[in-house]
């Protein structure tokens, strides 16, 4: 780690953050848009030596209107299912181009961007045959739990019980039927180097996961929890409370995949119901106490298998 | 050190081009027949006679995507597939003409499924006609060589930057053993010298690739990329020209035999044209006055070439390798059809769909064909098209 990024995760403040905006403002995020939060720290950490290949999507569409860009650093989009090929293309180039001497030997971050859905449902196969060639990249889902910008469709991460406008909750069937896909297990199970779930409502562990990812030689995947309050009905400026609920309930785990070793970065010591977290937004209105009880279960179980995987309980 | 003639394999021509190039990033996915042009390449890498990474995709979508990333990023990008392996990175062939990359694919050419057959034809090229390619057919292996070194130098020019296909028949060509004259390292060198992109991904001049563009700029994009697709036609030509000064072989958008006094002219692409040249050939020598085509230029589309050419004769009879299902004939004859159709003098056009799937069409199939055209514009019973050979 750069002594410059180690000063900046001690006595973590907001004064101590970088001033420089590589993700500009004026782009076309929803209010309370977690993601574009985000991206804007990512920016901060890896600085401007980085190069973006970004997944059709929300982060794409709210910052790449033709003739105009957020983007102060090189970027590129090319399809939905594919920024993961295309960020592997880049480190390729980079690679051959610096050994042949074509451009000049540095250090030079590449991203491959992609939502819930570019990442975990029609973005895997090229996310798996990446991660398994071992690309020099930084992989990061950043999850808002549904395909938002084509009108709030679910997806493979949408958890249960979420109404959709593709889960919708009817008379027979109550929103998303199944449970959330597992993806950082997915990735994690490639033995990369580097794993990591991180949320926005904590700054201060998604720094320091991004800089561990951005040190990392070889493949890194950042899955990050990033609330839409437009897709997840809930007031803009909820968004980051929501997802610190989300880790408080137990709905998302923050935690670590180290060179194979899992450590809970988080710790909640006193999880609330995932109650209080499902109530807070519009997208779980229709479930009963029963349905909540049921998700209640299922949180449990999974908490107390991060715990054991994690080496928290015996 | 000049050039030396080799027997190789015309995939190994093949890849022997794509090493000459000194390309920078491979990234190919195996699919039968293009299976060997990606086997050697990778050899090459092994061996360290080519410096290059190469990429073991997943699949052939992500084989563009990844020429894509690289070719963005300023590297000079290769990959080569057949049959599903285009149809299914079809999308991002769109993209990467979209995004100007010059990109250079080798199409080993094989009929589209189902049924599933690994065999040779038309249909795969076809199924992506208007992806934006610069679209090139060889004939024989001496051509796929070349082809495969001007490609780049088209594509490359900053005048197209635009990404190029060679396509080559699957097994007839890409497996046989051919004598093919092939230029030294620094006679490639000379020719094509090391890319150096007008705008690429990097730090030192960031730039944003692939914005989306709302209606009220993409017909303008469109446009553009129409036009100067069409532009690349002139360096097409000029980069023959200087091919054939340095290197003594003639290359045209469509190469023509025997057709200034032909009464009909037989249009083919690839490599049934060496059989067709025996068969017209055989016919001339019986005093029948007949033509050959063969096509080279696919897109852009040699349209001033196809009206002074074919137009010449009062019968042309179209041999397609491929079948536009529920369609009104075979695409490269519905495109020279189009062509005609606001000309005061045009020629009769008789579509024959043979050699589907691999299927030998010999010198007495070409004459058969020949005879029947002739004998239904005598009729005047011209069909949209018929399908030769074929048991009813």
């Amino acid at each position: 780690m750069s002594e410059e990024r180690a000063q900046l995760l001690k006595g973590f403040t907001p004064k101590k953050l970088p001033r420089e905006e590589y993700f500009g403002p004026g782009h076309r995020a929803c209010q309370g848009c977690a993601p574009a939060v985000m991206l804007r720290h990512l920016l901060k950490v890896l600085g401007p030596n980085t190069v973006v290949a970004t997944a059709t999507g929300c982060a794409e569409i709210i910052s790449s209107p033709y003739p105009q860009t957020a983007w102060k650093i090189p970027w590129i989009h090319s399809a939905f299912e594919n920024a993961a090929a295309t960020a592997a293309g880049i480190e390729a180039a980079y690679k051959a181009l610096m050994r042949k001497k074509r451009i000049p030997k540095e250090r030079i971050y590449v991203v491959s961007l992609a939502g819930d859905g570019g990442t975990a449902d029609i973005g895997l196969q090229a996310l798996s045959g990446a991660l398994e060639r071992g690309h020099d990249c930084i992989f990061i889902c950043y999850d808002n739990e549904a395909y938002m910008n084509t009108g709030i469709q679910r997806s493979g991460l949408t958890p249960f019980g979420a109404s959709t406008t593709t889960s919708p909750a009817g008379r027979i069937f109550k929103g998303q039927r199944t449970w959330k896909k597992d993806i950082a297990a997915i990735a994690a199970a490639h033995h990369i180097p580097y794993v990591a779930t991180a949320c926005v409502s904590y700054m201060k562990d998604m720094y320091a996961k991004m800089i561990k990812a951005a040190d990392t030689r070889g493949p890194s995947f950042l899955h990050i929890l990033a609330p839409c309050p437009t897709g997840w009905r809930c007031p803009p400026d909820m968004a980051i409370e929501i997802g610190r609920m989300a880790v408080q309930s137990g709905m998302f785990h923050l935690y670590e995949v180290e060179n194979g070793v899992k450590r809970l970065t988080v710790k909640v010591k006193e999880r609330i119901p995932v109650k209080e977290y499902i109530r807070a937004q519009g997208r779980f209105r229709h479930l009963t106490d029963e349905d909540i009880e049921e998700i209640q279960r299922r949180v449990d179980e999974e908490y107390e298998r991060l715990l054991r995987e994690a080496g928290e309980m015996a | 050190m000049g050039s030396k003639r080799v027997s190789l394999e015309v995939s190994e021509v093949c890849a022997e081009a794509v090493r000459l190039a000194d390309v920078d990033v491979v990234a190919a996915y195996p699919i039968t027949p293009q299976t060997h042009i990606a086997e050697v390449l990778s050899e090459m890498v092994a061996d360290g006679v080519l410096d290059a990474e190469y990429i073991n995709v997943e699949s052939e979508h992500s084989a563009m995507s990844c020429c894509i990333g690289a070719s963005a990023a300023g590297a000079r990008s290769f990959t080569a597939t057949s049959a599903q392996g285009l149809a299914l990175m079809s999308e991002m062939l769109y993209i990467a003409s979209g995004l100007r990359l010059p990109i250079v694919m080798a199409l080993v050419t094989r009929t589209l499924s189902a049924p599933l057959s690994i065999w040779g034809d038309y249909s795969d090229i076809m199924s992506v006609r208007d992806c934006g390619w610069i679209t090139l057919f060889a004939e024989d292996g001496q051509e796929v060589f070349d082809f495969t070194l001007q490609a780049f130098r088209i594509a490359e020019d900053e005048r197209v930057l635009f990404p190029a296909m060679v396509c080559m028949d699957g097994f007839h060509l890409s497996h046989v053993l051919e004598p093919v004259d092939v230029i030294s390292e620094e006679e490639a060198r000379d020719f094509l010298p090391v890319y150096r992109p007008k705008y690429r991904l990097h730090p030192s001049d960031p730039v944003s690739m692939g914005c989306f563009a709302m209606p009220d700029y993409f017909s303008e994009i469109k446009k553009r990329q129409d036009e100067e697709l069409k532009g690349s036609y002139p360096v097409i030509l000029e980069v023959w020209r200087e091919w054939e000064e340095r290197f003594g072989r003639r290359y045209a958008p469509l190469m023509s035999y025997w057709v200034d006094d032909a009464e009909m002219i037989l249009v083919i692409a690839g490599g049934y044209a060496g059989t067709a040249r025996l068969a017209v050939e055989g016919m001339r020598k019986r005093g029948m006055k007949v033509g050959l085509v063969s096509w080279k230029l696919w897109r852009p589309f040699p349209l001033d070439d196809v009206r002074e050419i074919l137009g010449k004769a009062p019968l042309v009879l179209v041999v397609d390798r491929a079948l536009s299902v529920g369609g009104a004939g075979g695409p490269i004859a519905n495109e020279i059809r189009a062509a005609f159709y606001h000309e005061k003098v045009r020629p009769q056009v008789v579509s024959m769909v043979a050699g589907l799937s691999g299927r030998d069409v010999l010198q007495r199939d070409f004459e058969a064909m020949t005879k029947r055209a002739m004998e239904l514009a005598e009729r005047g019973e011209i069909p949209y098209y018929e399908m030769y050979g074929v048991r009813e």
